[in-house]
This record gives structure tokens, C-alpha cells and sequence, in this order.
């Protein structure tokens, strides 16, 4: 028997250990000290019109802070979705993250621009503030301007419906096209 | 009732696997052959009543019982039936139980084909599977039993299929992906019980070897199947995210192909012994922290399933149960006595180790960039992911590195050789592909391209070394005649196998390098030009499916004045859900793919388009597809059937198995 041949037992000891603690730390969780607190201030560039901007002008309220970039698929994914809740009246404040600006302003001109404006955040900074863990990410700012939810991950009709829905009471579901008759 | 049925069925299968974890591993330990000799019955048995819950729970799909919560929950009256059907495993409960199904479906393969094999090593084999199926049985049963009502609230109609999932790739994908990761238990079995037998020689590896060629083949055509779905699926061509659940996938395949190479010169000349056994381990650990990573929510990704704490400290447990259980069977059995073999450090074996050596820091690479985020985290310093860059930036050159060895590696020697004979052998033509790489890389485009140049080089150097061995092999035949003789299905398939990586890496960075796309508007009549093709958009329509409507794009596509092809687009919205799906257009040849994908639409008459132009995509697949079915081959090859012959005598006792 030899020392070494416990090394692989004693590696992966601690990655289990790792994995353990990321069971316990739910990634799409917020961290609660964040919940309730207003929005972090910042001074970035907005991406379209390339003026200064910070926090005040998240002015309308309550509103979605969608955090998104073209290196993250899922926001594909979600984008469409995106469009309907702005065409619905929903104010959505777009959180460039990480993202190079060119690329995001291609992207909102062939995929249609649901956002209000676009915080520009290529050092991913802001993100830091708020606690961003990746692309997508949806939070509601209340009327008060105070971080009310978070949502990791494609925001859908469902998670909308179910999680959102109290602070956009006036938003109705799509009517559905073709119902149950049409057979198999 | 029907659902009911599948759940008893379950049950049934789960105390047969307890039966097949527990008797024949006794009967090991006691030498009594009874017990032994039951190990491929319960197999046996297991699959028979995990196949029936299987097709009972199919039957809940496709007659729309929509009292099961997953069928209601993935499923939809106006689903087409083959959609209801592998809607079944676009879920995690389902999903779940197809991993048993195939897991089973191993089990009972390895009772089938191992009869020359010693009886204890069966029973061992068998047995170690058992208890892998033990904890998934369990893990279904107890915390996601796919046979769950929603009594009395019966919704009326289903959530239907994620329109994402509803596509032929995705019938195919899962089961395929599942025959490699699950396969991956069949050398992992086979390792432990080598350990608990002592007996780690060349036999041990030749038994597993056509089993982990076949499992890794399997992965090899499911993680391409995954890349080449996501490439027409999500609309914008893609093909490769470095996504946590595309890694999930990756690391075990990456682990199985040093593996793969490894078992090689365990069982051709007695080398790297405990490394082949730990590397068995890990191929199939590796496999185990996928299922944890997709099931768990600790990382997000698009692919992943529902998140369940419960569900993830499940898996973690079994998971430390079996890993922590073999690594330690490992420091407490492994030979600690070095092989008494030598080799040079010029030798094929040498090389080998390269291959061993660059795949594992492959998969640490990977295993460290997908954890990432849970690393920053436990240390409190932030949530944060690394993306592509990162990988794009290590394991590049990794692959880049390995790359010279790999013509080398089938022309050299065991044991021992010499430089002087690699250069002769491969000096000439090396400069050639030298200045066919350089030719070529100022032919794609304007400019000079090193990253092509490199890749041509790397690539022509590897089919250099394939095509070089080929007619050596072939070339030996009397009076300077040509044999076959020599091509066995070993050789071809690894032959096979090395073009397909090649292919791989061309593809990859071509169209990475050469790429083209525009993105535009467009309303009838408009035409645009990308590099020699001309792109018309004709008309703009309307089309219902069975379960969506769809807006269609007609685009004719002309290269000087001759029509190339009609490529239809379409955005479609699905009814259930109301979700929205961009179906891209394809014009797929050799050396290029046409790709239009519809964006948003613009006023009344006109779309946002995407165009794309991507040379030599196809190479990708084919690559991975050549590797795969490489793979496959070799286990047809002679050497693995007449397996009785090299059963020491001492063993030949108890060799016949009842089956």
C-alpha cells in the first residue's frame, strides 16, 4: 500500500465536498442581503445612443432588468419572448453584460429591440454590483426602484405567470391559435 | 391502471437489481457457483421488467394520459405521435428511465456475449452493474417516479413538448448520448471487479476493450448529433457552446479516449496497468458528475432539467458512494509493484502516454471550467462563469499539441524505436503536406491565414501517418503483390477514427476562419449577394402544422445565373405554449452550408434576415461521424471473440455460464 495511490480518493474527497456546497448555495437564488435594496448606481454608456446614463434612468416603474449578451444562446432563446412582454406595455431595461457593443447593436437590429434603453456594461461591473452569475438573467425593479426578484435563467410565459405576475397585474396571456378540436 | 402497472414494474426491477448487486458478488467472495450463476438471470430479469415500465409508460404518451403528471406536464393531444413518443425522455423523469433502460440493456449485452469469460469475473462484472442500477432504480423510485397522477385534477390537455425537443435530432440524440455515458459502466465494472480479483493482466483488458470502444463510439455519434442539432435547431449556426451540459457530455468522452488508448497498450503489452484501471474509473465517474451537473441545478444551462436540491443530494450521495468506493478499492488493490515491462522512451508506448497525458489535462481543463462558478462561489468570491474564451484558449492548443504525435503513433514501434526511422518514414511527405498547407491557406482568402495554414498542416500530417500505415500494411504481400490480410477491423476502425479527428479539427477551424454572415432586411424582391451566391427572396407565407403556424420566407439561391436551391425559412409559433421557434434553412454540401435563419419581422412586408456562409461545416460531423462508427468497428475485430483460448486453466473450471 502506498501514500499515493490515495491521491484520486483524496481529489475527488474534494471536489464531493465542493459539489456538496453547491447543492447548498442555490445559484438562482439572490442573495438576500440584495433583496429589497435599490438598484446598484453606475456610470455607463448606453448602447444605442452612446450617452452617460445611470441609475436614475431607470425611470419608469415597476420594470424587468434583463440581463443579456450575444455570447449567451439561451438569451436567443428568450428574446422573442422579450418582444411580447414589451408589445404587452412592460417596460424592460436591457443590462448588456460583458458583450462587445457592435455586436449587441447587430443583434437588436435583426432580432427587433424589446429594451427601453441598454446599460452598456462590457467590464461586467455593474453585473458585479448586482450579483450576476451569467446570461440570461431577469429582475423586477418595483415602483420604488428597490430589487424586488430575480430570475436566472430563459424567463418564459409560464415562469412570468408564476413569478412575476404581481407586479404586472395588466399583463394578459396570448390568446392560444389553434385549440383541442384540431384532432390528432 | 396502465401507469400503475409500469410503477409495479419498476418495483419489481428494483428488487431484482438489488438481487443481482447482492447474490452473485456473495457467491464471488464464497466461490459457490449457484450464486455465481445467477448473475446473468437477474440481468436478464432486470431489463425484462425495466423494458415493461418503459413501454407502459410509452403506452401513457401516446394515449394522451394526461392524469400521469409528466405526460401532462411534456406531451399534447396535438403532438405529432412520433414527438409523444420521445417526449418521453424530454424530461427528467423519463429521461431517468431510459438511462436505466439502457444501463440494463448493457447488463444483459455483457451476460450474453462474456460466456467464455471466467465465471467469477462475470459474476463480478455483473454484479458491480447491479449496484449502479440499484441507485438509479432507487433514485426514480424515490425521488422522481415517472408514473405520478395528477388525481383528481386531471388537466384536460398537456403542457405539450418544449418545441425546442421537437425535432428528429432529438428523437435519436438522447439515446445515443445515453448508450456512451451508460456504456462507460461496462469498463468501469469490468475494472472493479479486476480489482477485487487482483487479477490486473492483459485479459482483464482485452475483455473490456471492445466494450469501451463500443460505449465511446456511441458517445462519439451522441455528442455529434447534440453539436449538429443545436447548429440547425437554434437558429443562428452554431455548433459548439462550451454550454455545462455539453460539457457534462464531453468530459467523459474525452476521459474515455485516453481510455481507449490506454487499454491499448495495457492489453498489447501489460503497461500503465493502474492507470488503465483508474482512468475506467474516471471515464465512468465522469459520466456520474454529468447526470449530478444536469440534474442537480447547480450550474445553469439552457439543456439542464427542473432543479431539485433533493434530486442533486441524491445523485451526490450515490455519487460518492460509488466514486469514493472505487478510488479507495483502487489505493487499497492497485499493483503497488511497477510493471516489469519496459519501453523506451522512443517507443509506441511513449506515445501513448502523450495521448494519455494531453486527453486527461483536457478533461481537468474542462472538469475546472465548468466548476468554475461553484469554485468562485465557495470560496465567497463572487458568482461568475468562465465562457468560451477560456475554453476556446486552453484546449486549442491542447489539441494542437497531440496532433504531431498522432500520425506517429500507428507507424512506430512497441517497446522500442527510433527517431531516424519516424523521420524516414515521415519526412518527405511531412514537407509536402508543408507546402500543400501553405498553398492553401493563401488560396481560402485574400489574406495569409495561419490559423488554416496550422490547421491544413496538422490535419494533412495526421492522414499522412494513417495513409502512410495503410500502405505499409497493404504493401506486404508476396513479390510486391497486395494483401488484405493485415486490415483488421481494429486497424481500420482505428484508421477510421484518426481521419474522423482530422476532419474534425479542418472543419472546426475553417469555419470558424472563413465564416460569413450578414445580417439584414429584406422584403420580396430583394436581392444580396454573399462571397458567389446570389440570394433572392421570392415570397413571404404562411403555413399551419399539426401543431404551430408557421411564417415562411421563400429564398432562391443562384450562383452564375443557375438556380442552386429554394431554401424555405420559418419563424413558427406553437399553440400550447405559444412559444416561438426559428426554423433555419439549409442548402447542405460538402464544402459549405448555405444557412438562412428568419429574425424578427419588419413593418408589414419585410424580415429581418440572417445569411450565412459556412465552408466545410459538414466536416465537423462526418468527422465525428467517422470516429464514431471507427470506433464501433473494432469490436468486430477477431481477437475478441476466440476469448476462451486465453482463459488461464487455473479459471477454465467454472468458465461455462448458464445463460
Amino acid at each position: 500500500m502506498q501514500a499515493k495511490k490515495f491521491i484520486p480518493l483524496v481529489a475527488f474527497a474534494v471536489l464531493a465536498g465542493l459539489l456538496f456546497r453547491g447543492l447548498s448555495i442555490d445559484p438562482t437564488e439572490l442573495p438576500a442581503a440584495r433583496l429589497g435594496q435599490p438598484f446598484p448606481d453606475f456610470a455607463q454608456t448606453e448602447l444605442i445612443s452612446g450617452r452617460q446614463i445611470s441609475v436614475s434612468a431607470l425611470a419608469e416603474r415597476p420594470a424587468l432588468v434583463n440581463v443579456w449578451a450575444t455570447w449567451c444562446y439561451s438569451c436567443r432563446v428568450e428574446h422573442p419572448y422579450l418582444l411580447t412582454l414589451a408589445e404587452q406595455g412592460v417596460p424592460i431595461y436591457g443590462l448588456n453584460y460583458k458583450d462587445e457593443p457592435a455586436k449587441a447593436r447587430e443583434w437588436l437590429a435583426q432580432l427587433g429591440d424589446p429594451y427601453q434603453l441598454n446599460v452598456s456594461d462590457v467590464e461586467g461591473s455593474v453585473g458585479l454590483d448586482l450579483g450576476v452569475y451569467g446570461a440570461p438573467e431577469t429582475y423586477v425593479l418595483d415602483a420604488a426602484g428597490h430589487i424586488a426578484h430575480r430570475h436566472v435563467g430563459v424567463l418564459d410565459e409560464a415562469v412570468f405567470k408564476r413569478d412575476f405576475s404581481r407586479w404586472f397585474p395588466a399583463v394578459a396571456p396570448p390568446a392560444v391559435a389553434a385549440g383541442p378540436e384540431g384532432g390528432q | 391502471m396502465i401507469p400503475e402497472l409500469g410503477h409495479v414494474a419498476l418495483i419489481i426491477a428494483f428488487v431484482l437489481a438489488i438481487g443481482l448487486a447482492v447474490v452473485p458478488m456473495w457467491g464471488a467472495a464464497r466461490r459457490d457457483v449457484a450464486a455465481m450463476n445467477m448473475a446473468p438471470s437477474l440481468a436478464v430479469g432486470v431489463t425484462v421488467f425495466v423494458a415493461v415500465a418503459f413501454a407502459l409508460l410509452a403506452v401513457s404518451f401516446l394515449q394522451d394520459d394526461f392524469s400521469v403528471a409528466v405526460v401532462a406536464a411534456n406531451s399534447n393531444s396535438l403532438l405529432p405521435p412520433i414527438f409523444k413518443f420521445s417526449a418521453l425522455w424530454g424530461n427528467h423523469e423519463g429521461s431517468l428511465l431510459l438511462w436505466v433502460l439502457i444501463l440494463s440493456g448493457w447488463m444483459t449485452a455483457v451476460a450474453t456475449f462474456s460466456r467464455g469469460l471466467p465465471l467469477v469475473m462475470v459474476a463480478r462484472v455483473l454484479s458491480v452493474m447491479g449496484m449502479v442500477a440499484v441507485g438509479f432504480l432507487a433514485f426514480s423510485l424515490l425521488t422522481s417516479n415517472p408514473f405520478e397522477r395528477l388525481l383528481p385534477n386531471t388537466p384536460l390537455d398537456g403542457n405539450d413538448l418544449n418545441p425546442l425537443l421537437q425535432d428528429p435530432g432529438l428523437i435519436i440524440h438522447p439515446p445515443l448520448l445515453y448508450m456512451g455515458y451508460v456504456g462507460l459502466s461496462v469498463p468501469f465494472a469490468f475494472a472493479i471487479a479486476a480489482l477485487m480479483g487482483g487479477r490486473l493482466d492483459a485479459s482483464w483488458a482485452r475483455w473490456s476493450r471492445p466494450w469501451t470502444n463500443v460505449a465511446w463510439g456511441f458517445l462519439s455519434l451522441g455528442i455529434m448529433l447534440g453539436s449538429w442539432w443545436a447548429y440547425y435547431e437554434l437558429g443562428w449556426g452554431g455548433w459548439w457552446f462550451w454550454d455545462p451540459v455539453e460539457n457534462a457530455s464531453f468530459m467523459p468522452w474525452l476521459m474515455g479516449t485516453a481510455l481507449v488508448h490506454s487499454l491499448a497498450a495495457t492489453e498489447k503489452r501489460g503497461v500503465f496497468r493502474s492507470w488503465t484501471v483508474l482512468l475506467a474509473i474516471f471515464a465512468f465517474s465522469l459520466s456520474l458528475l454529468g447526470t449530478f451537473l444536469v440534474r442537480s441545478g447547480v450550474l445553469t444551462s439552457v439543456h439542464a432539467f427542473a432543479a431539485d436540491p433533493e434530486r442533486g443530494l441524491f445523485i451526490l450521495i450515490f455519487l460518492a458512494l460509488v466514486v469514493g468506493g472505487s478510488l479507495l478499492l483502487y489505493a487499497l488493490r492497485a499493483p503497488s509493484v511497477a510493471s516489469r515491462v519496459n519501453y523506451s522512451g522512443v517507443s509506441r508506448e511513449s506515445l501513448l502516454m502523450i495521448n494519455n497525458l494531453v486527453f486527461t489535462v483536457s478533461t481537468i481543463v474542462v472538469l475546472l471550467g465548468t466548476l468554475f462558478p461553484l469554485i468562485m462561489d465557495a470560496f465567497s468570491l463572487g458568482k461568475y462563469s468562465v465562457g468560451p474564451p477560456y475554453f476556446n484558449a486552453v484546449f486549442v492548443p491542447l489539441m494542437a499539441l497531440v496532433m504531431p504525435f498522432m500520425a506517429v503513433g500507428p507507424l512506430s514501434r512497441w517497446r522500442e524505436d527510433t527517431t531516424r526511422r519516424w523521420l524516414h518514414e515521415l519526412l518527405v511527405p511531412g514537407l509536402g503536406v508543408l507546402v500543400v498547407a501553405i498553398v492553401l491557406a493563401f488560396l481560402g482568402s485574400d489574406d495569409f491565414n495561419l490559423w488554416i495554414a496550422l490547421a491544413v498542416l496538422l490535419a494533412g500530417w495526421v492522414a499522412l501517418g494513417v495513409v502512410k500505415d495503410l500502405w505499409r500494411r497493404i504493401a506486404t504481400g508476396v513479390d510486391g503483390g497486395l494483401t488484405w490480410r493485415r486490415l483488421t477491423p481494429s486497424f481500420l476502425g482505428m484508421t477510421l477514427a484518426h481521419l474522423g479527428f482530422a476532419a474534425v479539427v479542418l472543419g472546426a477551424v475553417v469555419v470558424t476562419q472563413e465564416n460569413e454572415e450578414r445580417d439584414l432586411r429584406m422584403a420580396v424582391g430583394d436581392v444580396e449577394t454573399l462571397g458567389a451566391y446570389r440570394f433572392e427572396l421570392m415570397s413571404l407565407g404562411q403555413q399551419a402544422g399539426p401543431n404551430y403556424l408557421a411564417d415562411q420566407a421563400v429564398f432562391e439561391v443562384r450562383r452564375d445565373q443557375e438556380l442552386i436551391a429554394v431554401l424555405v425559412p420559418e419563424k413558427r409559433r406553437y399553440s400550447a405554449s405559444g412559444q416561438i421557434m426559428t426554423e433555419a434553412a439549409i442548402d447542405a454540401r460538402l464544402w459549405r452550408d448555405l444557412y438562412i435563419a428568419l429574425g424578427e419581422p419588419i413593418g408589414e412586408q419585410a424580415w429581418a434576415v440572417r445569411l450565412q456562409y459556412k465552408p466545410m461545416v459538414r466536416w465537423l460531423w462526418l468527422g465525428a461521424l467517422m470516429i464514431g462508427l471507427g470506433a464501433l468497428v473494432t469490436a468486430f475485430d477477431r481477437r475478441y471473440r476466440s476469448q476462451r483460448s486465453n482463459v488461464p486453466a487455473a479459471q477454465q473450471g467454472v468458465a461455462a455460464v448458464a445463460g
